[in-house]
């Protein structure tokens, strides 16, 4: 009988034991590692696939151009299936395991601050390429993704000047909500105008039945929308299900980053303004040949270039422009490389790293969906970063490492 | 005023919202004492079935009241001859079972439609009360809860199915002694089950996006419905919906949407200390 | 249980084999396979306070991650407001303790039964997900440390040796405390099994009614056991805080609470080692779907499930044991006949 238990209970160590065999490192010495943090599957998939796509994309094309520095770049893909503890996982594995020189990933805020520490601790340079909430000042991470005072500052006012001066916001629950529509809240009082309420809802609801009566209610001139994901594209569907899209214009800060345009019937989204980065009808030449060779690799009817997958790809380009300058992948010299003024010419247009803020300094353009497309109305160029700009210097102070939760 | 009316529409679209979402768990739990898990994912095939039968270029109401309900149907006959079947009187294992069903059938459907949220527009436009507008689509949900709440008793009380049903729930040897097999009662019965479910996720395309992990969202609420409304399975499933639905939606009306699931969940705690049995344990006994 | 198995040889045998890997295998693997090892030996010490309450008490717990995750945020907002650790850790297990006595109260004392035990674990553990998820806004917070919603509180300051805010615990040594976690749970777990309240325990769940004929309280057994399993899910949550250092909203979900259970049927209800096998075996194959494309991670781990309940419904441990000692005995004299113990089923109480 004790025999019995022994066997058991050393099967059980065995099994227990041989998950921690010692795995070899895939990467070769002739070979840098780019590490892709992205939900590929799961409620955020919608965001990650392409993402991951640009990355690729981008990756193929420089191995085609001899490489970076002479070696070959190899993608090390992790799927972090919508869930934090893989986010977390995932890093280390990138950092301690796969020894990647650079890891782009992250898509929700959370995510974002799951891994940054861990890359930091690690000593792994990370880029976070999706719009996001702004204050975030750390040295070994680079932000290329647009913030509120580039895009919000431009949306509100436009559309305030089109449609009136009483705003109704409604916001994802989680800290990007919840700064931006702090954000909104500024913009539209600098302008002259009142903000009804401010509705958060966390990623899950589905039901908006009662909060479009309460809008109604408050009469508003515009809604601004801070809301993320596929649950809360019912809202747009129930929107116009109550015969609103029609009767009270909206504005948003995130819709169309999940191809919701093309998802939802134009009855259901003409008429939205928008304000990002990148838009697929960006009439330059280099938008247009990244376009053909995009297509060319990935299929002719892609649904859509979002703004986070052109972000990825900005992300790459600069990081191999960091890595050309400093002439090693080490994070020290890539850092000082990159933070003495590193720009490209992207897709979208020029792109430049703020070496203040490790934020960029990009165009925006305000956008109005018709027929399942994005319509440039007008475009800013060159806006910087001056919500984090202002509460963070890391020339002064190298050593600063937070997100500021900028007080509006 | 308009308000009031408001209101009114809201809470009984929220209580016919929750009698539509766990009817086809009813009647499975109802009758067979069988706790199906995978319910959510059945009403997320039934979504799908409308999606894909409507982008064919089929009419939207004949891929929602007919297509979804068939072919979740004949889903349910398969999953129930290969697994269920071996698992009747095991309660926890049948729970299990389905789980991992529920698991198997996201999997199985992400791997075919990715997980991009695809949808249909709500059909029939809104009308106006005062100041408000209100989705005419919502009159529709209204209705079919009715319809519904009034065919599964017209079926179970004045068909002779309807009856063989019951009486193989009460007494299956009895049932197997008088040369019906109840083998093939259950399979049917929980057919209908998922048919009903599938229905629901059918209706509710054209309000919540489709995606493979949809089913996650209503699971819980039809669970605590079920179980809540206790063993009479059409009053059980009325009266929970009433009360349940009613607290929900006055509860976001009065505070946030979160505030209204909590203040549901929490009435399901307090109910189930109360009556342990659901409230069919105690009120409506004997009921259908 | 069968009589051996209770007895002390095996749990000494199952401890050696422990303390061994926890000696070794710091100096034997890299720094990443160790920082694997000790979210396997976490989330193992999660697995094991279900399968004791489920396997032992009879209790299945739809929402043993309420526990686990009340143990993660209590440590997270206590270690961010006193900075000592020291308390934080024992807070870390009381709370969710406190938590479960109350749980427990509401329902053995209502005399529900199983499944409606079941809905009502599921239901906590929604509406905390719920509550907690929709703290996000900046004026949510307990002393200075903000709850987050949705993204959770990030950068929790780890562990440190007692008395010393700044002597923090290395990935090694985190390691070693997890382990040590473990190893103990699992040793205080087979001694308690092995005293009298463990056997009166065990008893209330075979047969409440003999228990009460019997003179014992069943409901206050039950009580403890159930106690007992959140104070130990909450350790877990601790460990949990400090391994990634950030904890969210999704530790209270459905999807972690459904995890556990199938680390429980997967591994072996009814033992204490199947937990931390099944939880092993889950765990990596998570991360090894994670890392290819091919199969979605849904669709294998919802087929491990269907099949286990199926095909092996008594788990990984006791089926191998059944496997192997069945080979074992025709090797042997036929003439030694052993008594075979009657497999472990959970019983289901009248509803």
């Amino acid at each position: 009988m004790d025999r019995r238990k022994f066997i058991q209970t050393s099967g059980a160590a065995a099994l227990a034991g041989s998950s921690a065999i010692l795995p070899l490192s895939a990467l070769a010495a002739d070979e840098i590692g780019v590490g892709s943090i992205h939900d590929l599957s799961g409620g955020l998939d919608i965001y990650g696939k392409p993402m991951v796509d640009c990355l690729t994309l981008a990756i193929e094309e420089q191995n085609a151009a001899g490489g970076l520095l002479g070696k070959k770049l190899k993608l090390f893909s992790y799927d972090t299936q919508s869930n934090m503890q893989m986010y977390a996982q995932f890093a280390q594995q990138a950092a301690l395991k796969d020894k990647v020189a650079v890891v782009h990933g992250g898509i929700t805020s959370a995510s974002r601050e799951v891994i940054r520490p861990v890359l930091n601790r690690n000593k792994t340079l990370y880029f976070y390429n999706t719009q996001y909430e702004g204050g975030v000042c750390d040295r070994g991470s680079f932000m290329t993704g647009v913030t509120p005072a580039q895009t919000v500052g431009k949306l509100i006012p436009y559309a305030m000047n089109k449609w009136g001066k009483k705003v109704y916001v409604i916001a994802a629950d989680y800290n990007y909500g919840q700064i931006t529509s702090q954000w909104v809240k500024k913009f539209v009082q600098d302008n002259g105008g009142s903000v009804a309420s401010i509705d958060f809802f966390p990623l899950d609801v589905t039901t908006f039945g009662p909060t479009i009566a309460k809008i109604e209610a408050a009469k508003p001139d515009m809604v601004v929308s801070a809301l993320v994901g596929g649950a809360h594209m019912s809202f747009y569907r129930q929107w116009a299900a109550a015969g609103l899209t029609k009767k009270i214009p909206l504005a948003s800060t995130t819709f169309a980053v999940g191809n919701e345009h093309i998802v939802l019937s134009p009855a259901e989204a003409d008429g939205f303004l928008l304000c990002y980065n990148y838009f697929e009808n960006i009439d330059t030449p280099e938008n247009k040949a990244f376009k053909e060779r995009f297509h060319k690799r990935f299929g002719k009817d892609y649904p859509n270039i979002t703004e986070l997958a052109m972000g990825t790809y900005q992300g790459f380009k600069l990081w191999a422009e960091g890595v050309k300058k400093a002439g090693s992948v080490e994070i020290g010299k890539v850092t000082t490389a990159l933070e003495s003024g590193i720009s490209i010419n992207g897709p979208s247009g020029k792109v430049t790293i703020d070496p203040a803020t490790h934020h960029c300094i990009l165009n925006v353009s305000v956008a109005e969906v018709k027929a399942k497309k994005l319509n440039i109305l007008q475009t800013f160029q060159q806006q910087a970063p001056t919500d984090t700009s202002a509460v963070c210097d890391l020339k002064k102070n190298p050593r600063d490492n937070q997100q500021y939760v900028i007080k509006v | 005023m308009d308000l009031a009316i408001i209101v009114i529409i809201q809470v009984l679209y929220a209580v016919a919202g929750l009698v539509i979402v766990s009817a086809g768990l009813a009647v499975i739990f109802g009758m067979m004492k069988v706790i199906n898990l995978a319910h959510g994912e059945f009403m997320m095939l039934g979504a799908y079935a409308t999606i894909t039968a409507h982008g064919l270029g089929l009419n939207l109401w004949l891929a929602m009241l007919v297509v979804a309900p068939i072919a979740v149907g004949l889903v349910g006959v398969v999953l129930e001859r290969l697994v269920i079947r071996r698992l009747y009187g095991r309660m926890v294992d049948t729970m299990l079972a389905t789980w991992g069903l529920s698991l198997l059938l996201v999997g199985i459907v992400t791997s075919i439609a990715g997980n991009t949220t695809v949808g249909v527009s709500a059909p029939l436009g809104s009308f106006s009360i005062g100041a408000y507008s209100v989705s005419s689509y919502t009159l529709v949900i209204i209705a079919v809860a009715v319809v519904l709440a009034l065919a599964i008793r017209w079926v179970l009380t004045k068909t002779s199915w309807g009856l063989i049903a019951r009486g193989t729930m009460q007494k299956p040897e009895m049932a197997d002694a008088l040369g019906i097999s109840p083998g093939r009662v259950y399979s049917v019965t929980f057919a209908v089950g998922a048919a009903l479910s599938g229905l629901a996720g059918a209706l509710l395309a054209p309000l919540t996006g489709v995606v493979p992990t949809m089913g996650g969202a209503f699971i819980a609420k039809a669970f605590i419905t079920v179980i809540g409304g206790g063993p009479a399975i059409l009053a059980g499933l009325v009266s929970a919906s009433g009360l349940f639905g009613a607290i929900n939606q006055l509860g976001t009306f009065l505070t946030t949407p979160v505030l209204g699931e909590v203040a549901l969940l929490f009435t399901a705690i307090v109910m189930l200390r109360l009556l342990p049995q659901g409230i069919t344990g105690r009120f409506f006994k004997g009921s259908l | 249980m069968t009589a051996f198995a209770s007895s002390w040889r095996s749990a000494a045998l199952t401890l050696a084999i422990g303390v061994v890997l926890l000696l070794a295998l710091p100096g034997l693997v890299d720094d990443f396979t160790l920082i694997q090892l000790t979210i396997y030996a976490v989330m193992a010490i999660l697995g094991v306070s279900l399968g004791f309450i489920w396997g032992f008490g009879g209790i299945l717990c739809f929402g043993q991650a309420a526990f686990f995750g009340l143990g993660a945020y209590t440590y997270a907002i206590a270690v961010i407001n006193i900075g000592d650790s020291t308390i934080p850790f024992l807070l870390a297990i009381v709370v969710p303790a406190l938590f479960a006595a109350l749980l427990g109260y509401v329902i053995f004392y209502g005399r529900l039964s199983d499944v409606y035990m079941g809905v009502i674990t599921l239901t906590v553990t929604l509406i905390l997900f719920n509550l907690v998820n929709s703290t996000a806004g900046p004026e949510w917070k307990i002393g200075s440390a903000p709850l987050g919603g949705f993204n959770g509180i990030p950068g929790i300051p780890t562990l440190n040796v007692p008395g010393d805010p700044d002597a923090v615990l290395s990935q090694q040594s985190l390691f070693t405390v997890s382990m040590v976690c473990l190893l103990l749970v699992y040793a205080g777990l087979r001694w308690l099994i092995a005293s009298k309240l463990g056997r009166v325990i065990i008893a209330a769940k075979e047969n409440e009614q003999r228990v009460l004929l019997l003179g014992y309280d069943a409901r206050v057994y039950k009580l403890i056991c159930f106690s007992l399993g959140g104070a130990i899910a909450g350790l877990a949550g601790c460990l949990f805080a400090n391994w990634g250092a950030f904890t969210s909203p999704t530790i209270f979900g459905l999807a972690m609470s459904a995890q556990i259970i199938i680390w429980v049927i997967v591994g072996g209800l009814g033992t204490l080692v199947g937990p931390v096998v099944g939880c092993v075996v889950i765990q990596w194959l998570s991360t090894q779907i994670g890392t290819q494309q091919t199969f979605n991670s849904n669709l294998v781990l919802g087929a491990i499930l269907v099949v286990f309940v199926l095909l092996v419904p008594r788990g990984i441990v006791p089926s191998l044991g059944d496997v192997i000692a069945a080979a074992w005995r025709r090797r042997r004299a036929p003439a030694a006949k052993q008594a075979i113990p009657a497999p472990l089923a959970p019983t289901e109480t009248a509803g």
